[in-house]
């Protein structure tokens, strides 16, 4: 099957039912996106498809094809991060890191919507996504600080 | 946490009889170092100055072998190097080493002492000092018990300076010039012209000589790190999504296993019917493992799939089927029979408890750990010995382990440790790297990724000790006259040694953690810890003991406090015998404003703990909304001695206090039929961000000792929530989790 990552056409060897996020970890080695529980309670999977925050987890392959596949890698990297990313590095965000990648694909996806999040939009937008390490405080504070950004504040 | 519990049980148990005249250990063999492992495989011109710095033509690698489970470690270790090293962020590169006897863990010994960290009697002392001498001896790496910067702060800066000295030296015989007249600066040695030598161009001459030893070590004042705030090593590509975990890995040739073994907990697999999933799509082979079956295939998806379609036949859990008996087991163990130490006793508790008496009875359940990062390992078995790609807490113990599953001598066992997504204690298990080093010797030549499902995961975590206290009280004229706090509980550091095959005879110092440190002077004070038989194995969860001993404690002692008609943290504040914890507690008050009216319908409570030597207190504020608890705010303070980093300090205390609270308000794992009910997180959620306070830090710097960070902030926080919760309900909380008795929003 051929699915459109990060603005590439890629093939993957995989069932029309396999999950998305297996297809991109296994078959494309983007591993960014991360696998925490399968049934979409923690949000690491979070991707954008079409521009819409997704859990991959539970995005097949066969729905996935087709669409604008984003991962965590093409929303930018270490020489260009993405205002969300840049937050993420300025305000020191991760501990383990791993629930990060979709920490960020949720927040860059709120942002896109609402470029001015109150505290409970926030809470809200980021309420399916599960940080164990609890770093939840100054994920809202980087929120805050890439929403400024973006609006060039 | 403490795997570390249990070696330094075993630890005391050598060093009592050290003390006692028993055994002698020679002091040569005590301060003779442990062989430099950067000495096996260094090349022509390279310079290994002692385990943790080495220098080529081209590079400076600092090694930093404490494991990064998500608490920065390689950055801190990298930084405690670089101050006396003299080098600048992004010069020198990480790595995590080869596990190593060099690499033993030297501040777990001292700590495990069963004395008062206010003890400084003979007894104490000697204790201290003989625990770690023997830890030297053991010499296990370990990465837990909050100790990874009391292990480094002193010797990655003496490792760092003894690297500065010899690289000044050879750039002396190099050059001509005295060293005393030579200084460091950015990776350079300095001539007095100002002319600049980069260290990796003195390797070579380096390589030549002795390490110079006794170096001078810098004055706080002239530290250029320690103390700052820095960058996190890792920040940038966990911020990308470009960090590396273990689970994240790939080789050439690698395949793809997921395992099932029994769900009820070290129960046998009776049988098993693999066709279905033999016939699968990418399924490459189905093997015997313990307890279980594992589906090789070429990919992660598709082993899921088949291992799923197995139909298994398990055998019964060797503990007891249903929740109800766990609990009785605990609450049949208050007798004489299972008392384990009486760990404090002052003045005459029976005497002071004649007259009326206050009681109460608490409970803590079982807790799983699951940090995000599901369990996984690589391992490949070859002609020459195996490799491990995993990220665990005690290396030296997982090589070991696969050296005896693939029959091989454990100098060709070779684990590269990696970046964990969590642990909270996970780590310091096995079960990933038994079954994927047993799936692996089935596969020789071929590199083999396990991963676990979450829910294999939840089944085969080794969650917290169940735990329950009575406590009895008196009090008098407004004052707390007598607290006989007992507590009953499995021992964890028991279970834990029981898988690698061991026992430790002697009291369990987790079981009372937390409670019997209590700072307190209370006329008549006794603290009593039993010992509950073995139910379900159970492991070391983020601050072990103290997070149930702790709860207990304070929790119990609030209810007298409200009994003798004292306010919660005066009354704290004047039982306090120590100068260090009571700084913690007015440093809490004076956060928090406490005896602000908050206003109708709003609650607040204070709790004090320490755990692993560093004293925190925490004040919880809570409201009332349509019957409905929310968690408003909460202030900490914490007194680790010296604060290395203080961006990661402030983050690590706000990350233990979501920790404490979202378990204690809605975490639990029972058993039913022998299994884990709670299987995934939507029946182990724990903290959200729309329940998540917000968390205001104090850290203090008053303690002698420096400590770690990274459990001592979780203990209060269950009580201080409990505490508030009364404060504004009248409702006592004495068992957690909370939701089973208030809602919260």
């Amino acid at each position: 099957m051929k699915l459109t990552v990060n603005g590439e056409t890629r093939t993957v060897d995989a069932e029309p039912d396999t999950p998305l996020l297996w297809a991109l970890r296994d078959d494309l080695d983007l591993t960014g996106t991360k696998y925490g529980c399968g049934i979409a309670q923690c949000g690491a999977c979070t991707v954008h498809l079409d521009g819409q925050a997704v859990r991959s987890c539970q995005a097949t392959v066969a729905l996935a094809e087709g669409r604008e596949i984003t991962t965590i890698e093409g929303l930018g990297g270490a020489d260009a991060p993405h205002p969300v990313q840049a937050a993420w590095i300025e305000k020191q965000v991760a501990q383990c890191g791993y629930c990060q990648s979709g920490q960020m694909m949720q927040a860059a996806w709120l942002l896109e919507i609402n470029p001015d999040p109150s505290d409970a939009d926030i809470d809200r937008a980021m309420a399916g996504n599960l940080c164990r390490c609890g770093t939840y405080p100054l994920i809202r504070e980087a929120v805050k600080l890439a929403a400024a950004k973006m609006r060039g504040a | 946490m403490s795997l570390a519990g249990t070696i330094a049980r075993r630890t005391f148990l050598i060093a009592s009889t050290a003390i006692a005249g028993g055994v002698a250990f020679g002091v040569y063999a005590v301060k003779k170092p442990h062989p430099n492992p950067l000495l096996n495989d260094l090349a022509e011109g390279e310079a290994a100055f002692n385990p943790w710095v080495k220098i080529t033509s081209h590079a400076i690698i600092l090694v930093t072998p404490h494991t990064d489970l998500g608490q920065g470690a390689r950055s801190v270790q990298a930084a405690l190097i670089a101050e006396e090293l003299d080098l600048e962020w992004g010069q020198f590169e990480v790595s995590a080493g080869e596990p190593a006897a060099a690499y033993y863990n030297s501040a777990l010994g001292e700590e495990n002492a069963p004395y008062l960290s206010t003890d400084d009697s003979f007894a104490a002392s000697a204790t201290r000092t003989a625990m770690a001498a023997v830890f030297k001896l053991l010499a296990p790496q370990v990465t837990g018990g909050s100790s990874t910067v009391p292990d480094s702060f002193l010797r990655l800066r003496e490792a760092g300076a003894t690297a500065r000295e010899t690289l000044k030296k050879a750039a002396s015989r190099k050059t001509g010039v005295p060293a005393a007249e030579l200084s460091t600066a950015a990776g350079n040695v300095v001539l007095p012209d100002g002319s600049r030598i980069p260290y990796t161009e003195l390797a070579a001459e380096a390589a030549k000589l002795a390490p110079v030893q006794g170096a001078k070590l810098r004055e706080p004042n002239e530290w250029r790190l320690i103390g700052k705030p820095m960058q996190r090593l890792d920040i940038v590509a966990k911020s990308t999504g470009a960090l590396k975990y273990g689970i994240d890995l790939r080789f050439d040739g690698m395949v793809y296993a997921a395992v099932r073994t029994n769900p009820r907990q070290g129960g046998e697999l009776l049988s098993y019917d693999a066709a279905a999933a033999e016939a699968m799509p990418g399924v490459r082979k189905v093997v015997a493992v313990k307890n279980g079956v594992a589906v090789i295939a070429t990919s992660t998806w598709r082993a899921f799939k088949a291992v799923d379609a197995i139909e298994c036949e398990w055998g019964p859990a060797p503990y007891p089927a249903e929740m109800r008996a766990h609990w009785d087991a605990v609450s049949n163990s208050f007798t004489e029979e299972f008392l384990d130490k009486v760990w404090r006793d002052e003045g005459d508790v029976e005497a002071a408890l004649a007259g009326e008496i206050l009681e109460a009875e608490y409970r803590a359940p079982y807790l799983a750990h699951q940090p995000l990062e599901p369990l996984s390992a690589i391992v490949k078995v070859s002609d020459d010995g195996v490799d491990i790609w995993v990220g665990h807490q005690v290396p030296g113990y997982a090589e070991q382990r696969v050296a005896a599953i693939a029959g091989v001598d454990v100098e060709n066992v070779h684990l590269h440790n990696q970046y964990v997504g969590g642990s909270f204690g996970h780590r310091l298990e096995f079960e990933n790297v038994d079954r994927a080093a047993e799936i692996a010797v089935q596969m020789k030549g071929v590199p083999v990724k396990l991963t676990y499902t979450r829910e294999e995961d939840f089944l085969h975590d080794f969650p917290r000790q169940i735990a329950m206290s009575r406590g009895r009280g008196a009090v008098k004229d407004g004052r707390i006259e007598a607290l006989d706090l007992s507590i009953a509980s499995v021992s964890s550091s028991d279970s834990q040694s029981s898988r690698l095959g061991q026992t430790v005879p002697g009291p369990d110092n987790q079981i009372p953690a937390g409670a019997w440190t209590a700072p307190y002077a209370i006329p008549n004070f006794r603290v009593s810890a039993y010992k509950t038989p073995p139910l379900a194995p159970t492991s070391s969860w983020r601050s072990v003991g103290a997070s149930t001993g702790g709860f207990f404690a304070d929790c119990f002692l609030d209810e007298l406090i409200h009994a003798a008609g004292a306010d919660a943290l005066e009354a704290r504040i004047a039982m306090c015998k120590f100068d260090v914890p009571r700084k913690v507690l007015e440093a809490v008050g004076e956060m928090s404003n406490w005896g602000a009216d908050l206003g109708p319908g709003r609650g607040r409570g204070v709790a004090y703990v320490e755990s692993f030597g560093v004293p925190v207190a925490e004040v919880v504020d809570v409201s009332v909304i349509d019957d409905r608890i929310r968690v408003d705010r909460v202030f900490v303070a914490a007194d680790v001695g010296r604060i290395v980093d203080p961006i990661n300090f402030d983050n690590h205390v706000k990350g233990a206090v979501v920790w404490g609270l979202g378990h204690a308000i809605n975490c639990e794992i029972t058993y039913s039929d022998g299994m884990a009910q709670q299987t995934n997180y939507h029946a182990f959620e724990g903290m959200r961000i729309y329940n998540c306070p917000e968390i205001i830090v104090r850290g203090l710097e008053t303690a002698e000792k420096i400590r770690g960070i990274g459990e001592p902030p979780v203990p209060p926080a269950a009580p201080a929530l409990a505490n508030a919760i009364f404060a504004a309900t009248g409702k006592r909380l004495r068992e957690m989790p909370f939701n089973k008795f208030v809602k919260f929003i």
